[in-house]
């Protein structure tokens, strides 16, 4: 038995289903949050592992990836910031609950 | 191939999987968080094992390291330790369910039809090392990656500004 492209592949694809279910059903910012990093990982994962199975002479996915990992981490630590003083105005992280732009 | 390696891709396949199906199905938030960060430690086991060293070690860093910490912080600031989320809606977990299952049916299908994808195996190659990792991010020639590190720092340094000033009491 072979290690092939499509093994990488499956646990990437399941990674990606639960953070879609994740973004959908929960109410707090925070699971929410949690839910994108999954998906955002899978799309790294993918990245990686066609870079390496079909040009393994190039580099390109793996530069991509170390960018994509820069982007998502800035990105998240704005989000929590965001989500920090939202809480300190409203008490609340619930998305339901939040419904003013501007308080 | 050798049998180590067959073996540490099944445990990595296993974490990665049920580790992620914890991460949204706990009830628990700070729970969901540290399944997040062995899903996260999980990957960087999946990149190490593809000859990527350097990105595993990224990975580990900024992923395990920086964001996982944060997440931990922000969730102790706004929850009540061992606080339990509300049970999820009838419907609204039915439509989280069928649009994750179609679209994971969807792609599956698409990757198992593709013949090419089940019988292509793992090339040799060299590792790329640090130095060479190195001049391809500061080179400005065909595959240099000088102007994307670049914005990456001016994202950054957005993003530090934007961080004091969303979080400055006012």
């Amino acid at each position: 038995m072979d290690l092939t492209l499509l093994m990488y592949l499956v646990p990437s694809l399941i990674m990606f289903g639960c953070g879609v279910y994740g973004f959908l059903t929960r109410k707090n910012m925070i699971a929410i949050m949690i839910s994108l990093e999954l998906m955002l990982n899978s799309v790294d994962i993918n990245f990686v592992v066609f870079n390496r199975y079909l040009f393994p002479l190039s580099n390109e996915g793996m530069f991509f990836t170390l960018f994509a990992i820069a982007i998502a981490a800035a990105e998240t630590a704005l989000a929590l910031a965001i989500i920090i003083n939202v809480f300190r105005a409203l008490k609340n992280v619930d998305i339901t609950e939040i419904n003013k732009l501007k308080f | 191939m050798e049998v180590g390696n067959i073996i540490m891709y099944f445990v990595i396949a296993l974490a990665i999987i049920v580790f992620s199906v914890l991460t949204v199905t706990t009830r628990k938030i700070l729970r969901s968080a540290t399944y997040l960060l062995f899903v996260l430690f999980a990957t960087a086991l999946l990149y190490f094992q593809l000859d990527y060293e350097f990105l595993g070690a990224v990975q580990i860093a900024v992923y395990a390291g920086g964001i996982v910490v944060l997440f931990v912080f922000s969730i102790l600031l706004t929850h009540k330790p061992g606080e339990k989320s509300d049970a999820i809606a009838t419907h609204r977990r039915w439509l989280g369910l069928s649009a994750s299952l179609l679209g994971v049916g969807a792609c599956g299908y698409a990757l198992f039809s593709q013949e090419g994808f089940c019988t292509k195996l793992l090339e040799e190659t060299k590792s790329l090392d640090i130095a060479q990792i190195g001049n391809f991010l500061l080179s400005s020639d065909k595959y240099g990656y000088l102007l994307p590190f670049e914005a990456v720092s001016v994202l950054l340094l957005a993003c530090i500004i934007g961080g004091v000033v969303i979080a400055r009491r006012r």
